[in-house]
């Protein structure tokens, strides 16, 4: 079993009191728990503070572009069909800039795991609205107030019967480790929203403010009944759940592509024998 | 012998299967085929052609004088009757086209009707009409009756009778009527391959061993998606149909990372979504070969035609400073092997490496006897279990006097493998260090780029060898300069200069090739001759200006078409006129 610093990577460049150092320490957690070593899984970032996440970690990365981490995702995915592969983005990273590959990715089910860091909030270009902030906010960009409403990616992700619903708050340690271990062991794509707040940036939605209004769902709580999720998906202010929203067991794309019901395609030799059967065909 | 065939009618009326049908049968028979087609961008309606040549001889263009017209509407007498020589043949059914067309070359054949009688219904139009130009030709319904026994196979006997029947019923009507027609056909011999450009696009990726294929539908690409959707279950090829071309590029470089080879294809406006991740293959040196399929522009611009605008954009796309490698194939034989040295090259170099082409290209068909599978070159760069169990310390970008670092598969072995967009150290993590920044930018162009030019083949020279007056194309215009050379050599001392690999620019002198011959000084060749006129399907002269960019060399003189369509041999040697007199 991996131990914690196998995983250890450059010191994080976050702002100090940032809750992405809470969603770090609990992944590291969360792997080593999954029995996932730092060579069994990959990550795939983005670009913004979230992106970086990889980079203070050690594992097989590929951080590509601003808004493109599924379609990389879902290449890799669809290669090598045994390996754990989670994107972790902000919220303007992957509901902005890659909103479309969001909804395809669920559509697709492809078994990818999507993390975001939701800060509501743009940090690394210095604060600017983002597709989470609260209508009304100021921002520099912004100075007469937000006019777009707020996206709720919750009832985003029901509406398109997404696999595996969830959102998790970075000052909750104990429930994020354990959404995260759920979330990769569920076939299925995942979207975890994980509430981090900004602390250089975002001054209305701090720990305090979340810490008044998250609550965490209750067990009983039937989370693969869509209509009630739905519901649930759809609260926010006062009280803001916490937990495993939706889940359903739709089959994945990994099986239903004919060429890799056998072997995942990394391990498929490149075998020319049948050439010359092909050529035959332009006779 | 040298017969051309046009068949025209609108989107729907089965051209494409009349003409496809036809070139089928004839290089089945041995001929040498060529065809095109003309189509616009809609299902339904308005005015398309499809062209079939066939000779005795090699042809690798269409010519502009018909001998047979099979008019499905009214617009293909108006708009290609005058293209009919004085001893072809007008074929149109009266009824359907409501006129009767008097004059010794039109020939009124009942196709609808033949159909309703002989096949049971008016669908059969076309294969009588197939039938029919079969035996106006005088050839022998043989071949015919095997390609529509394949083709409806598993439909059942009955179709495959009832199709026979049709066949039969045109090719005995026009045998009967068509007096005076003068066609003679050549002895027939061996079968000979039929291939388009996209297919040779399309086949050489299976045999480079692709495996995974990402794009978005956008002509005239979309026949590799096509394709290798097709052959993907039996060669193990994933084919994703992208939710655009940003998803469809990213999707294939992170099948790429995962450790297999990728290819993703487009036509201009996807290749603009695509840019931001052509950067992103050079920065993380991630193989990649990307399908250029060019159409007029700008914007949507003539979507079903053709034009090679878009060599300038593919040699200048994406933000910063990379190595890049351009194939930009002249005949579907090209087309197979450079999109196989495409692979090789991308994944050797770490690069992204192009195959340009345009919807000409990819539409054309020809005959060859067959392909040198011998010449299919595989060599796996990566590292997997075997070769990664040795390795102690592993730095996916660690730097190397070649510049290519060891590329490993993530999960391969208890390495981690770490790409990165951002400006990185040698294993692969974020750094702003100026002096690794220097090396890095070293590292993937000036170790790099010099290499990868040693491995780009000078151009191709055919006809004389000192002329007076040389043609020079680029991709698809090869097989129309040829057909002129060939006419022209008649009364001059000239030949063609045809490049197919653009970038890194082929050296013109300095080192002898692979067999130890003298580096084909092609330069040299050009300034010794008194005329080198540039021929280009595009209005600027792209080429022209990438060869005066490398060299300094300007040629005497341009010929631009850019009204969409290919040229013709007729219409090349009309403009050539007023250069050479």
């Amino acid at each position: 079993m991996a131990i914690l610093d196998d995983y250890k990577g450059q010191t994080p460049a976050w702002c100090p009191g940032c809750g992405n150092f809470s969603i770090l320490k609990t992944f590291k957690d969360a792997v080593r728990e999954l029995g996932l070593g730092p060579h069994q899984f990959t990550i795939v970032a983005g670009i913004g503070q979230a992106g970086k996440f990889p980079h203070y970690l050690r594992c097989n990365t590929f951080n590509g572009l601003h808004g493109r981490t599924l379609p990389a995702a879902t290449g890799i995915r669809l290669v090598n069909h045994e390996m754990p592969v989670i994107a972790v983005a902000g919220d303007g990273d992957c509901y902005g800039e890659g909103g479309n590959h969001l909804i395809h990715a669920m559509r697709r089910n492809i078994n990818v795991k999507l993390f975001v860091h939701d800060n509501q909030v743009y940090g690394l270009t210095k604060g600017q609205a983002s597709p989470t902030t609260h209508e009304g906010t100021m921002t520099k960009n912004q100075p007469f107030g937000v006019y777009s409403g707020q996206l709720n990616p919750m009832a985003l992700a029901v509406a398109l019967d997404c696999s595996f619903v969830a959102r998790a708050f970075a000052g909750d340690q104990e429930q994020l480790k354990s959404i995260m271990v759920e979330a990769v062991r569920h076939k299925g794509f995942a979207l975890v929203d994980i509430l981090q707040p900004c602390v250089t940036f975002n001054k209305l939605n701090t720990f305090e403010w979340y810490r008044q209004r998250v609550y965490r769902i209750e067990a009983e709580y039937e989370s693969t009944d869509r209509i009630k999720a739905f519901e649930r998906s759809l609260e926010w202010g006062d009280r803001i759940p916490l937990g495993v929203i939706y889940k359903n067991s739709r089959s994945i794309a990994e099986e239903r592509i004919p060429a890799i019901m056998e072997l995942p395609l990394v391990k498929q030799h490149v075998d020319n024998s049948g050439l010359a059967e092909l050529l035959e065909e332009f006779y | 012998m040298d017969y051309s065939i046009k068949i025209g009618g609108e989107a729907g009326q089965g051209i494409q299967t009349v003409g496809d049908t036809l070139a089928r049968v004839f290089a089945r028979a041995g001929y040498h085929v060529f065809t095109h087609q003309d189509y616009e961008s809609r299902i339904r309606g308005g005015h398309n052609f499809y062209q079939v040549r066939l000779s005795d001889r090699p042809v690798t263009a269409s010519l502009s004088r018909i001998d047979i017209l099979a008019a499905f509407d009214p617009e293909s007498i108006d708009i290609h009757s005058a293209e009919v020589s004085d001893e072809g043949r007008i074929i149109y059914d009266s009824s359907a086209l409501r006129r009767t067309l008097e004059g010794p070359r039109f020939l009124d054949i009942p196709f609808s009707s033949l159909a309703v009688e002989h096949g049971g219904n008016r669908i059969m139009a076309n294969t009588v009409a197939t039938g029919a130009i079969l035996g106006m030709l005088g050839m022998d319904m043989g071949i015919l009756l095997d390609i529509i026994a394949a083709t409806f196979r598993n439909k059942g006997e009955a179709v495959i009778k009832a199709n026979n029947a049709a066949a039969s019923a045109g090719f005995v009507f026009a045998a009967n009527n068509c007096s005076g027609c003068s066609f003679a056909l050549s002895e027939q011999t061996g079968p000979k391959m039929l291939i388009a450009g996209i297919d040779g696009i399309s086949f050489g990726a299976v045999a480079s061993g692709c495996k995974f294929y990402s794009a978005y539908p956008m002509t005239p690409s979309t026949g590799i998606m096509n394709y290798l959707a097709e052959k993907g279950k039996t060669f193990g090829i994933i084919v994703e149909q992208a939710e655009d071309e940003v998803a469809a590029i990213n999707m294939a470089l992170g099948a790429s990372f995962a450790g297999v080879r990728a290819m993703t294809a487009t036509s201009g406006g996807g290749f603009a979504l695509m840019v931001e991740g052509l950067s992103l293959a050079a920065m993380t040196e991630t193989p990649i070969v990307i399908g250029l399929g060019q159409r007029p522009g700008p914007a949507t611009g003539l979507p079903t035609r053709t034009e090679q605008a878009e060599l300038q954009f593919a040699l200048h796309a994406a933000h910063g400073e990379f190595p890049r490698i351009i194939m930009a194939p002249g005949t579907p034989e090209q087309a197979f092997y450079l999109t196989n040295r495409a692979f090789d090259l991308a994944e050797k170099y770490q690069v992204p490496a192009f195959v340009i082409f345009d919807q000409y290209l990819a539409d054309t068909q020809w005959t060859y006897e067959a392909f040198d599978l011998e010449r299919v070159i595989y060599t796996d760069y990566r590292l997997r279990e075997d070769a990664l169990a040795t390795v102690a310390d592993y730095k996916r970008y660690a730097f190397t006097d070649t510049g290519v670092s060891p590329l490993a598969v993530p999960g391969a072995s208890r390495h981690v493998v770490v790409a990165d967009s951002d400006e990185h150290d040698e294993e692969g993590h974020i750094s702003e260090d100026a002096g690794i920044r220097r090396e890095m930018v070293n590292k993937r162009i000036f170790r790099k780029m010099p290499l990868i030019r040693e491995e780009i083949q000078p151009p191709l020279l055919y006809g004389d060898e000192t002329p007076a007056i040389v043609l020079v194309g680029w991709g698809s215009t090869y097989g129309i300069i040829k057909e002129a050379v060939d006419i022209l050599s008649a009364g001059n001392r000239i030949a063609m200069l045809h490049f197919s690999e653009l970038y890194p620019f082929p050296a013109a002198r300095g080192r002898k090739g692979a067999d130890g011959k003298e580096w084909f000084d092609y330069l040299t060749f050009l300034r010794n001759a008194g005329k080198t006129i540039c021929i280009e399907n595009n209005a600027t002269g792209q080429f022209a200006g990438l060869v005066r960019a490398e060299t300094g060399y300007e040629f005497t003189a341009n010929i631009n078409r850019y009204d969409g369509r290919p040229f013709t041999t007729e219409d090349l040697l009309g403009e050539l006129h007023g250069h050479i007199g």
